[in-house]
């Protein structure tokens, strides 16, 4: 009985904490930044006023209403909070490689709050990541938009509930090794990759019209339909062809974006967003027409075969051939450091300030379908802001102070050393990382299926 | 008849190799040497302040002068007006020429199977056809240390510039017997050992070094001695670290492996570097006593601890630099050693200060390496290692126009900028269906 007892208080406090997932909103006026709008070209001077977590006010000479902080920012520069539409920081895992779809699986699930990584993104201005799932499956799992609420308990406080569903894909190298020459099942080759997708949608397309079938029916008099079988996996999917959830492929070479292209128009499937996208400059005129564009590495390339023919002109390629086109990370180092990358496209194509810091802004707002929301200082949109002493896109620039829904998470003269939320118990000598091989997270957990591998998936890079 | 035959078909035979050339498109930009004035820019010496409106005269293969109305006589003259002039950029810690494709093991020669093997010699697998070469010297580094990773002593890491059709051509005049400094630190996140483990196997890893070293420096006094030894390429390498004919490049990183390694060294009488060195700022003043100079790098990477400020490894040279050690930076990479400079300009904002980085990846590296006579400033009498950009080559927003390598005027061409020029504008663009 008290057993009992225990567990309902329990459950009761569990049900508590999860309702009152509540984040947090702050206000804020920041004084004479040289504000760089991203949408609305660059303010000399200018005030931003943030009242509950909402840009009110962007002007000169704005006065703060009482109980509001003001910030003075003479000679900074302010610019919307970067976002990294490649990220695997703060997720306990990566992949579920147990077969070539496994569209059912969440990364909600396994958000990790206490993550340092977090507070290491923040202190390089970056407020929200997209959380994605790996790329060792054809068709991965549904990602997580994160806003980084560092200090928050609860996984559901860093998650952008108002932010679309997204689903990660992969073509190539490593699903066809992961499943192919690792497990010896369909997909080997990049054929098997384009069969895996169009048995999927098709199956998903059966499944789709065998639910609108009973439901027609049901509402028959005298109907004797019994309902199918429920399938997260195909709903998923279904959901997909329906246009309720963005793709984020992960691809490198042209002929296999293409394809995805061509799969994706024979579904009516216009919710596309190309990730990594190495080979995009070769198809730009197709990405353009046909997709949501491409997020890319700024310069990285030649780590494998299928990037080894890769230009670190490829952003500046695709933007001038209208596609829409973001820098991301995929790693827990380069998220530190989005506006120097961004930056890169200047060297590598002489892209403009305003196209640069639209890569890092509001394009990747676009491409995760948050971009009424969030990506540029806008009234209206929500504040995530960050501040920094010299031009963001210069590389001696420093970030000075970075805002999430108007709440001030971090400041550089306010930065404590150690900002571990949780130590672990089992613990005794704080381990010492060399090298960041702890970044490159595309194929971690991929290991535990496929022991023969010893561990050489988790030195692979992307 | 028939002469006429053998007539038309000898001379159709001698049109073959025109007919054959006639197919090949475009003209194969070589780089050139010859005698180049690079005339009114500013020049950014390094060792000797910033001239204004100066030129600089190159020929042989040296800077022949650097002044005002130098005589361009014979000379081919690069109009540099509104422009800078640097010293090539040296990075002091990679693998470049040494991979093409990391994923590719076939493509993979820096790492040689064996904890002793300080006879490989990175020297002779750098590939000097490597695209990631000719990627990365376009963006004015023109000299990289390349570096054999692997066991306890891997290899011997060589000096080179980044053109050359032969690794002896490209030879930079500097190697150094590589020693990886037994580590207390994990290699990454699959590193399960347990904290005893790792303790455990660094002493047992130090105890194999004393005595692998006792047995160098017992070869080295035999060898002195003019013993008849038996060939042992291993201990015959080793031995030029012991009696001071090469350097010994020591790679270590955590801060109590440093202070071990400092340790190491004393009454040792070698010449030692340090490289990596990713917690020094932990022991820097330790180090500045033991007077080792460092390389250390990459900048831009996670801190090594997860209690670390988030700026640790960007701060880190400042640091080090600020409690009177001698650095110089390295990337440790192989196809992003063009990001050289950025990892500068990193470390600069947050502590070493714009002067101290640009010495850092130019003369700093030239004394580290004993050629400051030949490289590392732009001063008569150097070797020609120069870059002409629009402005400081550690912005992202300046080009690099010009680069010279050993006098050589170096293409500004690679397959980035090829690809670049080929699908700007594709053609057929969209296909209408």
């Amino acid at each position: 009985m008290k057993k009992l007892n225990f567990i309902f208080v329990a459950l009761l406090g569990m049900g508590l904490n999860y309702s009152h997932a509540q984040t947090q909103k702050g206000s804020v006026l920041i004084k004479n930044a040289t504000v760089l709008t991203v949408t609305k070209g660059n303010l000399e001077n200018t005030d931003v006023l943030v009242q509950d977590g909402i840009i009110k006010q962007v002007g000169k000479n704005l006065a703060a209403p009482s109980g509001v902080q003001t910030i003075d920012a003479s000679g900074k520069y302010l610019m919307p909070g970067i976002i990294d539409a490649h990220s695997h920081v703060a997720l306990d895992v990566v992949n579920e490689a147990s077969s070539p779809i496994t569209a059912e699986v969440r990364m909600k699930d396994v958000v990790n709050p206490f993550e340092i990584g977090i507070y290491r993104a923040l202190a390089g201005g970056v407020t929200i990541s997209h959380a994605m799932h790996g790329s060792a499956n054809v068709i991965g799992g549904q990602n997580a938009t994160l806003k980084h609420r560092w200090g928050a308990k609860d996984p559901s406080e860093i998650i952008m509930e108002d932010a679309p569903r997204t689903i990660k894909f992969a073509l190539g190298e490593n699903p066809t090794r992961v499943h192919g020459r690792g497990n010896g099942i369909q997909p080997r080759t990049r054929m098997g990759v384009e069969a895996v997708l169009r048995n999927g949608f098709s199956e998903a397309l059966q499944y789709k019209k065998n639910w609108e079938t009973y439901n027609a029916a049901k509402t028959q008099k005298g109907n004797t339909l019994t309902p199918p079988a429920y399938n997260e996996r195909l709903q998923t999917l279904a959901d997909i062809l329906d246009g309720k959830i963005i793709i984020h492929c992960h691809s490198y070479r042209a002929d296999e974006i293409y394809m995805l292209i061509n799969v994706a128009r024979d579904f009516g499937i216009t919710k596309l967003v190309l990730q990594h996208t190495n080979e995009g400059f070769k198809v730009a005129p197709e990405i353009a027409k046909y997709t949501m564009g491409a997020s890319v590495f700024a310069d990285w390339w030649a780590y494998k075969m299928e990037v080894y023919y890769s230009t670190a002109f490829n952003a500046a390629i695709l933007q001038r051939n209208g596609a829409i086109t973001s820098i991301n990370s995929d790693s827990a180092e380069l998220i530190r450091h989005l506006y120097h990358e961004a930056a890169k496209t200047q060297r590598y194509g002489g892209l403009t300030d305003e196209e640069a810091l639209a890569m890092i802004t509001i394009n990747p707002a676009r491409q995760l379908g948050i971009d009424d929301k969030v990506g540029s200082i806008e009234v209206g949109k929500q504040a995530d802001l960050v501040i920094f002493e010299g031009h963001p896109l210069s590389s001696y620039t420093v970030p000075q102070m970075t805002f999430v829904d108007g709440v001030k998470y971090f400041d550089i003269k306010a930065d404590p050393d150690d900002q571990r939320q949780v130590v672990s118990a089992t613990e005794m000598v704080e381990p010492i990382f060399l090298r960041t091989e702890e970044d490159h997270r595309c194929l971690q957990d991929v290991d535990a299926y496929f022991e023969a591998f010893q561990g050489a998936f988790l030195e692979e890079k992307h | 008849m028939n002469r006429i035959l053998k007539t038309f078909c000898a001379a159709m035979l001698a049109l073959i190799p025109v007919a054959a050339m006639a197919q090949i498109d475009g003209e194969f930009v070589k780089p050139r040497t010859g005698k180049f004035l690079l005339q009114n820019a500013t020049v950014v010496t390094v060792t000797k302040g910033t001239l204004t409106n100066t030129s600089v005269l190159v020929e042989n293969g040296k800077i022949a002068q650097v002044g005002t109305n130098l005589s361009g006589d014979g000379a081919e003259v690069i109009d540099c007006s509104g422009m800078y002039i640097y010293p090539g950029m040296i990075d002091s810690g990679t693998r470049l020429g040494l991979v093409e494709v990391s994923s590719v093991q076939e493509t993979v020669d820096y790492a040689e199977i064996g904890n002793v093997t300080p006879n490989m010699q990175a020297l002779t697998t750098v590939n000097p056809s490597s695209e990631a070469i000719g990627v990365t010297r376009v963006s004015g580094v023109t000299t990289v240390l390349t570096v054999p990773t692997g066991g306890l002593f891997p290899g011997t890491a060589a000096l080179i510039n980044l053109n050359g059709y032969t690794p002896d051509q490209m030879y930079g005049g500097f190697k150094a017997v590589v020693m990886n400094f037994p580590s207390s630190g994990r290699r990454g996140r699959f590193d399960r050992r347990s904290d005893e483990d790792v303790k455990k196997d660094a002493e047992k890893s130090l105890k194999e070094a004393n005595e692998i070293w006792e047995n160098a420096e017992k070869y080295t006094d035999l060898k002195k001695a003019g013993a008849e030894l038996q060939y042992y390429p291993e201990m015959d390498q080793l031995s030029k670290a012991v009696s001071g004919e090469l350097p010994l490049l020591i790679v270590v990183d955590a801060a109590s492996d440093i202070q071990n390694a400092i340790k190491w060294v004393e009454g040792k009488n070698i010449k030692v570097i340090f490289s990596g060195v990713a917690e020094g700022w932990r022991v820097a003043e330790e180090i500045a006593k033991a007077g080792i100079p460092v390389i250390t790098g990459p900048v831009q990477d996670l801190p090594t601890r997860q209690s670390d400020r988030y700026d640790t490894p960007y701060a880190n040279a400042g640091k080090m630099a600020k409690a009177g050690v001698k650095v110089a930076l390295r990337t440790d990479e192989e196809e992003n050693v063009r990001n050289l400079p950025f990892h500068a300009a990193f470390a600069a904002a947050y502590g070493l200060g714009k002067e101290e980085a640009l010495k850092a990846i130019t003369i700093n590296a030239a004394e580290i390496f004993g050629i400051a006579d030949q490289y590392g400033s732009v001063e008569a009498g150097k070797r020609a290692n120069l870059i002409v950009s629009t402005g400081d080559p550690l912005e992202t927003s300046s080009q690099i126009h010009h680069v010279f390598i050993d006098g050589y005027r170096i293409p500004m061409s690679n397959r980035h900028i090829r690809l670049y020029q080929e699908f700007l504008e594709r053609s057929p663009g969209l296909k209408a269906n």
